[in-house]
């Protein structure tokens, strides 16, 4: 199976999903990174160029969405969440209003970029927002279900796409449920909980654990928010260590969330997998190994939660 | 309009303003200067421009306001309870916990509220959203927003200005509440947006200046607008902050402060005496 970035995956489902009359798609002059270019050669006459105005367009999103519309507006995380944050919450979340925003470009693994364009705190805002829902898919194929499943959810949802191809984790006859983490793999001594493309590297970080004779349970939360309490708690009662892996700061992304349920639910050891520095340019395999997202790493901490037990 | 019918507007008009005045007298809080400024053109659009249900206000045929200017909800609520989309007494709730009537307009909580707003600059660009809207399902409605003079300092305005003009929502009128002031005063010498007209007109705009207290005049504006064609018109009004009440008339003090008990039995009198000499020319 060839590799493919999610931001490819989003583009695509738009097109394959986007027949509904009712749906528009808005981008800021980004159609041709973001993919939505492919919703706009097949439906040009739902598809609204809003120009470099990431503010104007989510405040012209909810009021489309106002009107009846079902909306998606794309942009890069960086300006989607940080820049527009305020029209996103306010025009949006607030108003609970039927916006899904497409927000590719997310993390570190935008590479050459550096980092003024590596969003590495989208999910934490987006996260904070009373009626947002947060996803954030590991491959193609849980990533184009999750733009199928945000035109079925009434109100607003925040999806996270990245522009690097990544692996699929998933299998064809995949299902995705809103808001239900997946058990990938079973184990009992530790459990790696993953988003986003390290996922696949939650995966292999597995089976470093193996050779040590550790048995590790990795589960993919796709839906950050509303997040799956009860497989959390369930691996936290089970496993009684866990570790998480996300491309994204420490503060405030999956890891928190992750804390969240166990702190409240089933205390353990949790180890947070992810960065608390600004990016900055280079390959994305160099950035992952400087700034620690490594199936090695991942292991590491996966030890250090076990010794805490 | 004919002299009978301009008489009864700017009747229910002042009553909107001693209304408005009476929901930030029982709030003890709340943005007096700049909801007097615009109650005649709120009056105007709910009582005879605007195709609206006060019995069916989801209806998605209806014209559409959206209150830019969040902060002058007082005279938004007092326009919506006159018209009878809930009841007037309710405006003694505004701003209490246990009540609907939120600080700022909430459209998921308010009847007859299109937008929720209160972040400057956001309300004209969801107008803007809906007027596509309605071009894109090809539907007949219209959309009006009021942005205040102030609020044109916000740079997401002129991102709104930009798409509206581009996109040809000819759909879209954008009132300014030009009554020049802002909370720290002057907007001249806060942050000059001046000149207004020549600025929506090389962002590709209708312009029309007239008088926001003209009941003739804002009607003639309004008529004008729905009969240019290909692009968003905005009616810029010269408006007195505060206005028909003697000491809240041009002082920014009043953009967001209460009046305390004699002030508003001041004020109410003077709005009465007004209404009372209308009702006499009747």
């Amino acid at each position: 199976m060839a590799k493919k970035a999610t931001r490819e995956s989003y583009g695509a489902a738009l097109a394959e999903f986007g027949a509904d009359e009712n749906i528009v798609v808005l981008d800021a002059d980004l159609s041709k990174s973001t993919k939505t270019e492919v919703f706009l050669k097949k439906y040009p006459e739902r598809f609204i160029n809003m120009g470099i105005a990431e503010g104007n367009m989510m405040s012209v999103a909810a009021g489309l969405a106002a009107a009846g519309k079902t909306v998606f507006a794309s942009s890069f995380a960086m300006f989607a969440a940080g820049r527009a944050f305020e029209q996103v919450r306010n025009s949006i979340g607030y108003t609970n209003l039927n916006v899904k925003i497409g927000a590719t470009h997310a993390g570190i693994s935008v590479g050459e970029d550096g980092a003024s364009h590596q969003c590495l705190e989208d999910i934490a805002l987006m996260r904070s927002i009373p009626n947002m829902v947060v996803i954030n898919p590991a491959d193609d194929i849980e990533a184009r279900l999750a733009v199928k499943a945000a035109i079925d959810h009434e109100g607003p949802v925040y999806m996270r796409f990245g522009r690097l191809a990544v692996e699929d984790v998933n299998g064809e006859d995949y299902k995705f449920e809103l808001g239900k983490g997946v058990q990938l793999a079973d184990g009992s001594d530790v459990t790696i909980i993953a988003t986003g493309l390290m996922v696949e590297m939650a995966l292999a970080a597995r089976e470093i654990l193996a050779k040590d004779g550790i048995s590790a349970r990795v589960v993919n939360i796709h839906t950050i928010k509303p997040i799956d309490a009860e497989i959390i708690t369930k691996a936290a009662k089970e496993t009684g260590a866990i570790v998480t892996a996300e491309e994204h700061y420490i503060m405030g992304g999956l890891g928190s969330a992750v804390a969240e349920v166990v702190c409240a639910n089933a205390p353990c050891p949790v180890k947070i997998v992810g960065t608390d520095r600004f990016g900055k340019s280079g390959k994305p395999a160099e950035l992952f190994k400087d700034y620690g997202l490594t199936p090695e790493n991942i292991a590491e901490k996966a030890k250090e939660a076990i010794n805490l037990k | 309009m004919d002299t009978k019918r301009r008489l009864e507007l700017a009747i229910i008009a002042n009553k909107v303003r001693k209304n408005a005045l009476t929901a930030v007298y029982s709030a003890a809080s709340g943005h007096p200067g700049g909801s007097l400024s615009i109650a005649d053109v709120l009056t105007l659009l709910y009582f005879e421009v605007m195709n609206i249900d006060p019995k069916n206000p989801k209806n998605p045929d209806r014209d559409r306001f959206v209150l830019s200017k969040g902060h002058t909800a007082p005279a938004l609520y007092s326009v919506l309870a006159e018209r009878g989309f809930f009841p007037t007494e309710d405006l003694k709730t505004f701003r209490k916990a246990d009540s609907y009537l939120q600080g700022h307009p909430d459209m998921n909580k308010v009847p007859g509220v299109d937008m929720s707003t209160g972040s400057l600059g956001q309300g004209v660009s969801a107008a803007g959203g809906m007027a596509l809207a309605a071009k894109l399902d090809n539907k007949s409605y219209r959309v009006y927003t009021i942005l205040g003079d102030g609020e044109l300092e916000e740079g997401q305005v002129w991102e709104q200005a930009m798409f509206a003009a581009h996109y040809k929502l000819d759909n879209l009128t954008a009132f300014i509440d030009f009554n020049g002031l802002q909370i720290d005063g002057d907007i001249t010498k806060v942050m000059n947006p001046t000149p207004i007209d020549k600025k929506f007109e090389a962002f590709g705009w209708h312009v029309i200046v007239t008088d926001a207290h003209d009941l003739d005049a804002l009607e003639g504006a309004i008529a004008e607008a729905k009969a240019t064609k290909g692009k968003p018109t905005a009616i810029i009004m010269k408006s007195v902050k505060g206005k028909n009440v003697s000491f809240m008339e041009n002082n920014a003090a009043w953009h967001g402060s209460a009046p305390n008990e004699e002030q508003y039995n001041q004020a109410t009198a003077e709005l009465d005496k007004i209404i009372a000499d209308l009702e006499a020319s009747l």
